[in-house]
């Protein structure tokens, strides 16, 4: 089977004329059709800016993308606008993480669902909404009728998240992008979305990037992690393995700073200093300033992606050494 | 929706109220009355005290300020001193013109910034965008009774192409070029001013609108550019809307001086009239009528925005 997606070396500078900011750096991945990978990582990691690299939403005047994005067998980086417009919401479509401000205001949240539906299936306006109505059914919206008449501020947060979904998955998309779906939505309504997306996907059999800082999500969603960190995927795997067994500090510091399984009287392990300065990159591993386990040779070059064991990848000199032997 | 007009309609009476009693005041304090502009400069005392007593206007001020309120309230605007016809008649003569050149110059003023402001905005720091700030800033800072004067040298002294000043008659015919012919210099000159300004409104406008999250989706979702540009405007024309109803306010009551260049008879010219002949019911009943304009198309403008806007539903 072909793998779905396959990004190599993605890299993705943002440049003003004073300056020139590597905000995603040597990023590899691919994914299989049906799979589900969540991308966990601070703010800032870089998580958002590849998720739109992929459908090339960054401003093309202010950034730079590098090496290959192949999505469906199409070179993403090489299409013109019309393919561009046919890929996106066609073939890849995303869900944000603030379903307020990513509708239009001013229009009924059904005529936007209708336009996309209409645009790229060439049927009519009324046709479109009828989509739409099938959308908010399957989405679990409620008096479904009723809501595609309605505005965005007429929605609780909840619905619009429904809706922004009903919206992405309008055009039967292969492949969903949710740029941290449920991080703007209270706790009770994040778990109802989640489970929602869950079985969409099994459903519809898409194949789902899921941009996450929770590591909770992550696992109850995803089959496959990649951890970043500064630009960079410092660790990926099979979620089962990576929160296990974790290869990469920065991953153990991640999984040693969650709440959960934590007697309460203990006080939370922090991974210690703050994430790095994009414009000022330290030359080695950018994880070394803040990593208990840094070696001296951490700070001459960053280390190579290398691969313990069959589906693991991790980007430390640690890794590799033969001190390890358990990962070898 | 209707008990809103209501109120809206309401609260224009103490605004009506306080702008003739400001006005009625403010004609008191300049010097000069109008008797003076009636009779000869060598009349005996005793005509100038008849002729006071003929209008009324040697009783104090309240009594007059409020016997003229009360026959205004029975729909009696009083009768011009300069020409002695009904005020109510002279109002309604100009207030048409006034309307026309006003209405007109803020169509053709919207039409043009609108455009020019969605193309800076769209593209906002390009050259575009500066030479239209340019524009703006140029047409807004230009006296525009100095540009009717240039214009006015340039194509009807100079060129002969078009008509200095007036309308062609009585009434207005828009598919007569003759009528139509006298209204293109004044309207260029009266739309320079909105031009400026509602431009630099779209553009700032649009370009914020082109920042929000929801034109990512858009693109997101595979629209074309035309429609992601075309949920923008939509966005962005509430507060363009507001400006323009302004302006138009502003035109109605403030074109006097663009109205006496081109002696277009209009209210503006009505009132610079009334004021160098301190003709007193003219300049009440014309001020009047403009500030219950002013707030009508403010009333008209917070409509039609919150039928555009779902946000700002009025209730």
């Amino acid at each position: 089977m072909q793998p779905l997606v396959e990004v190599e070396d993605l890299s993705v500078d943002f440049v003003t004329r004073e300056s020139r900011v590597r905000a995603v750096n040597g990023v590899s991945f691919s994914m299989m059709p049906g799979e589900v990978m969540c991308m966990l990582g601070e703010s800032g990691s870089g998580k958002s800016v590849t998720m739109r690299a992929l459908m090339r939403l960054l401003p093309p005047k202010r950034s730079e993308i590098g090496g290959r994005i192949r999505i469906a067998g199409q070179d993403v980086l090489a299409m013109d606008d019309r393919a561009l417009r046919r890929m996106r919401g066609g073939v890849v479509s995303m869900i944000f993480q603030e379903p307020m401000t990513a509708f239009d205001p001013v229009v009924r949240v059904g005529d936007q669902i209708a336009e996309v539906v209409a645009q790229h299936r060439g049927v009519s306006r009324r046709e479109g909404l009828r989509r739409a109505l099938e959308l908010f059914d399957l989405v679990r919206i409620p008096s479904a009728e009723r809501r595609l008449q309605a505005y965005p501020h007429e929605l609780s947060g909840g619905l619009r998240q429904r809706a922004m979904i009903a919206l992405a998955l309008s055009c039967e998309p292969k492949l969903l992008l949710a740029d941290e779906p449920t991080t703007a939505l209270d706790a009770t309504v994040q778990i109802q979305v989640l489970i929602l997306l869950r079985s969409l996907q099994r459903e519809l059999g898409m194949s789902v990037v899921f941009v996450t800082h929770d590591l909770g999500v992550a696992a109850e969603i995803a089959d496959r992690v990649a951890i970043m960190y500064a630009g960079r995927i410092v660790e990926t795997g099979s979620v089962r393995e990576v929160l296990r067994s974790p290869l990469h500090p920065y991953t153990s510091g991640l999984l040693g700073s969650t709440v959960h399984d934590q007697p309460r009287d203990r006080a939370l392990e922090t991974i210690p200093g703050a994430p790095p300065d994009m414009r000022a990159l330290p030359p080695g591993c950018s994880f070394a300033p803040r990593c208990p386990q840094a070696l001296g040779e951490c700070a001459s070059g960053p280390p190579p992606a290398v691969s313990p064991a069959p589906g693991r990848v991790a980007r430390c000199l640690r890794v590799a050494a033969p001190q390890q032997p358990e990962y070898a | 929706m209707f008990s809103y007009v209501l109120r809206r309609l309401l609260a224009a009476v103490p605004i009506a109220l306080g702008v003739s009693m400001v006005c009625f005041g403010l004609v008191y304090l300049a010097p000069g009355d109008p008797v003076q502009t009636l009779l000869p400069p060598d009349a005996d005392a005793e005509t100038v005290a008849q002729l006071k007593r003929l209008y009324g206007l040697d009783r104090p001020l309240a009594v007059q300020y409020l016997s003229w309120l009360g026959r205004v309230l029975s729909g009696d605007f009083g009768r011009s001193i300069a020409t002695g016809r009904p005020v109510a008649e002279e109002i309604a003569r100009s207030l048409g013109n006034t309307v026309l050149l006003a209405g007109l110059s803020v169509v053709v003023a919207f039409s043009v910034a609108f455009a020019l402001g969605t193309i800076a905005g769209r593209r906002a720091g390009s050259w575009l965008d500066r030479c239209v700030t340019g524009v703006a800033v140029v047409g807004v800072s230009v006296p525009n009774y100095w540009l009717g004067i240039v214009l006015v040298i340039v194509f009807a002294v100079e060129m002969m192409a078009l008509p200095a000043s007036g309308m062609a008659g009585d009434g207005f015919d828009p598919t007569s070029w003759e009528h139509l012919k006298h209204l293109v210099l004044p309207v260029i000159t009266l739309s320079m001013i909105p031009v400026g300004i509602i431009a630099r409104t779209t553009r700032s406008a649009v370009s914020e609108v082109m920042n929000q999250e929801f034109v990512t989706t858009l693109r997101a979702n595979g629209l074309p550019e035309w429609r992601v540009l075309r949920h923008a405007l939509k966005n962005a024309l509430p507060p363009v809307l507001a400006v323009m109803g302004l302006q138009f306010g502003t035109l109605m009551g403030g074109s006097i001086l663009v109205e006496t260049v081109f002696s277009w008879p209009g209210s503006g010219f009505l009132l610079s009239k009334a004021i160098l002949t301190r003709d007193v019911p003219v300049l009440q009943g014309t001020i009047l009528v403009l500030a219950l304009i002013f707030v009508l198309t403010n009333l008209a403008v917070d409509l039609v925005q919150s039928s555009v806007d779902p946000r700002i539903r009025r209730a």
